[in-house]
């Protein structure tokens, strides 16, 4: 998270307005074209979502042009029972998944900031970190060789395998910003509870935790949103009945693409720049 | 003896997510690698008979009358463009991601944030979603053509959908976040102070880019080079939906025989010699790195 630690320099305000000297600078730095390729970027990265979003709410069955404002396609995608269902689907598993993503991830993020340094410290973190380094394809193909395997020899079934599965992905995530506070936070206070006959347990209670709950609650809804957006991991492995939302979505473009997928996809993008907008908003109130 | 108790509770701390992915992630892939010499069952799965087959298929076909080897370069060549696609769409991403990082590092202090985020925010929306809406715009009558129709720029919707062309413009939209993050990071520590010198040099713009800050912002390259290169190899919905299933890359290809070509050892080790080039480009990555701070330390 390279934005994070270059906004952890930026934290001291510039003093004062621009001498002279700073804005010849400015014109030193400027590279023809530079600007108008970012500002290009920028617009190539939105407008294909604003596109989609506009046309959710286009009263026709194009995609394409432009009638009528109208929520139909939205009345259309919550009468669905599948979508319905689908929603719920994803609901459940990101939820499960973002609690024991986030319990695992603070565990894991406590035992490796604190205390001295130990041998196999590298490699716990490489093992966290290790869902971030395979492709997901191999992830997805290799974990299904275990459940179909496993489903075999004990002939349990169920959307247990999907929760445990997004679990497991999502701990790098919820790790990265509790590992981030916690590096941030000094001893200084636990220290102080501990002199004042605090047992670990007590300290780590009034003192530890509070102190890192913004960090949770960000690792927390990194893990939410990864598990919500999650496709291929999910389309292998998933069983009949377990279909999420990104599935259903997939299934559907496969048949043909209409309004009501742009509809679904606009409720999903949503949810997950809200809960982006908040992470970032939390990140500031840690730092102040 | 506090120690000890001290090295317990961390044992203890450390186990629900070493457990986690131990299980389902780095054991799987020994499942991986044992099915990938065993010979496929008749109904998807496998039978467990051992068998190198998986591994020859990559370049040979068996003739079903006289059991000879012939040589077959289909997988070989979906490798190749699957390496292609990933290469041309890092460099596409680094041609428009050095000047947007770029642009950002020279924007002032307080409005650099809101660039980052503005660059990060459709990281974090769902990459199918965003594939669709790709889609939407550039297929026929999709809003790219449209315009361009329009404005009497083309007669007739170009077809780029479906075609290498969509696939390569999915994968630079997919992954243009990975690299200017790393590039904003190294651009931003640059001492503009070296640019004046350069400049009191009498270098040109051109000169100063190529000689000051592309020198110096190599770290950032490397990285976001990596951080686009390595998913791109492996994409699976891009290829998927732009390519329409027909322009195959090696992600689809092993997803396929977990699908409907049911042989799973062969996609076993399709699987395994992707994660072996993925593991090479972040040695490869690794070492380099290390040089570069043991040059500049």
């Amino acid at each position: 998270m390279a934005e994070i630690s270059a906004a952890a320099r930026d934290r001291t305000p510039m003093a004062g307005t621009r001498s002279p000297a700073r804005r010849r600078m400015r014109d030193l730095r400027a590279m023809p074209g530079f600007s108008a390729v970012a500002w290009a970027c920028i617009v190539a990265l939105y407008l294909p979502i604003v596109v989609l979003v506009v046309f959710s709410f286009n009263d026709n069955r194009s995609v394409v042009r432009w009638t009528e404002f109208s929520w139909r396609w939205y009345e259309a995608a919550f009468a669905n029972e599948a979508i319905r269902g689908a929603a719920w689907t994803s609901l459940k598993i990101a939820a499960v998944a973002t609690l024991g993503a986030t319990v695992a991830a603070t565990m894991a993020a406590l035992a490796t900031t604190r205390g001295p340094r130990f041998r196999g410290r590298a490699l716990a973190l490489g093992i966290v970190n290790q869902p971030l380094v395979i492709p997901e394809i191999v992830t997805a193909i290799a974990t299904l060789s275990l459940f179909s395997l496993i489903k075999r020899l004990t002939g349990v079934n169920g959307i247990g395998y999907l929760m445990l599965a997004h679990t497991a992905f999502c701990i790098p995530f919820a790790f990265m910003p509790v590992r981030a506070r916690l590096e941030d936070m000094t001893l200084t206070l636990e220290q102080a509870a501990a002199d004042l006959y605090a047992t670990p347990w007590r300290t780590f209670r009034l003192v530890t935790l509070p102190l890192l709950a913004p960090g949770i609650l960000a690792g927390a809804m990194l893990a939410f949103v990864v598990s919500l957006d999650d496709v291929i991991i999910t389309l292998m492995i998933a069983g009949p009945g377990e279909t999420t939302l990104p599935i259903y979505i997939l299934g559907a473009i496969r048949r043909g693409i209409t309004p009501e997928i742009n509809a679904v996809s606009t409720i999903l993008v949503g949810v997950s720049v809200l809960l982006v907008l908040l992470l970032f908003w939390v990140q500031r109130q840690m730092r102040k | 003896m506090l120690s000890r108790r001290a090295g317990l509770s961390r044992a203890a701390l450390l186990a629900p997510a070493l457990a986690i992915i131990l299980a389902v992630g780095v054991l799987p892939l020994g499942i991986t690698l044992v099915y990938s010499v065993l010979t496929p069952g008749t109904y998807g799965g496998v039978s467990w008979a051992f068998s190198l087959d998986a591994y020859v298929q990559f370049l040979f076909e068996r003739d079903i009358f006289d059991d000879t080897l012939q040589f077959n370069g289909a997988y070989l060549s979906i490798f190749a463009r699957s390496i292609g696609l990933a290469f041309g769409a890092t460099l596409g991403a680094l041609i428009l991601g050095f000047p947007t990082a770029w642009f950002i590092a020279t924007r002032p202090r307080e409005q650099r944030n809101l660039w980052l985020f503005l660059i990060t925010l459709p990281f974090w929306t769902n990459l199918l979603i965003r594939t669709y809406a790709m889609l939407l715009i550039i297929r026929d009558e999709g809003i790219v053509n449209l315009s361009l129709m329009q404005v009497g720029l083309i007669s007739e919707p170009l077809s780029i959908l479906y075609t290498d062309t969509a696939v390569f413009i999915g994968l630079i939209y997919a992954y243009l976040p990975f690299m200017v993050l790393p590039l904003y990071a190294s651009l931003e520590k640059i001492d503009m102070r070296l640019l004046e010198a350069g400049y009191d040099l009498y270098a040109g713009r051109w000169k100063v880019l190529r000689h000051v800050i592309v020198p110096l912002a190599r770290p950032g390259i490397v990285a976001g080079c990596v951080l686009v290169f390595i998913p791109g190899l492996g994409a699976y919905i891009t290829p998927e939906l732009l390519g329409g299933g027909k322009k195959l890359m090696i992600g689809n290809m092993i997803a396929m025989q977990f699908g409907s070509s049911r042989n799973w050892p062969f996609g076993s080790a399709a699987a395994l010699i992707l994660m072996a080039l993925v593991v090479l480009v972040l040695l490869a990555h690794a070492r380099a790195a290390g040089r570069e701070g043991r040059a500049h330390g």
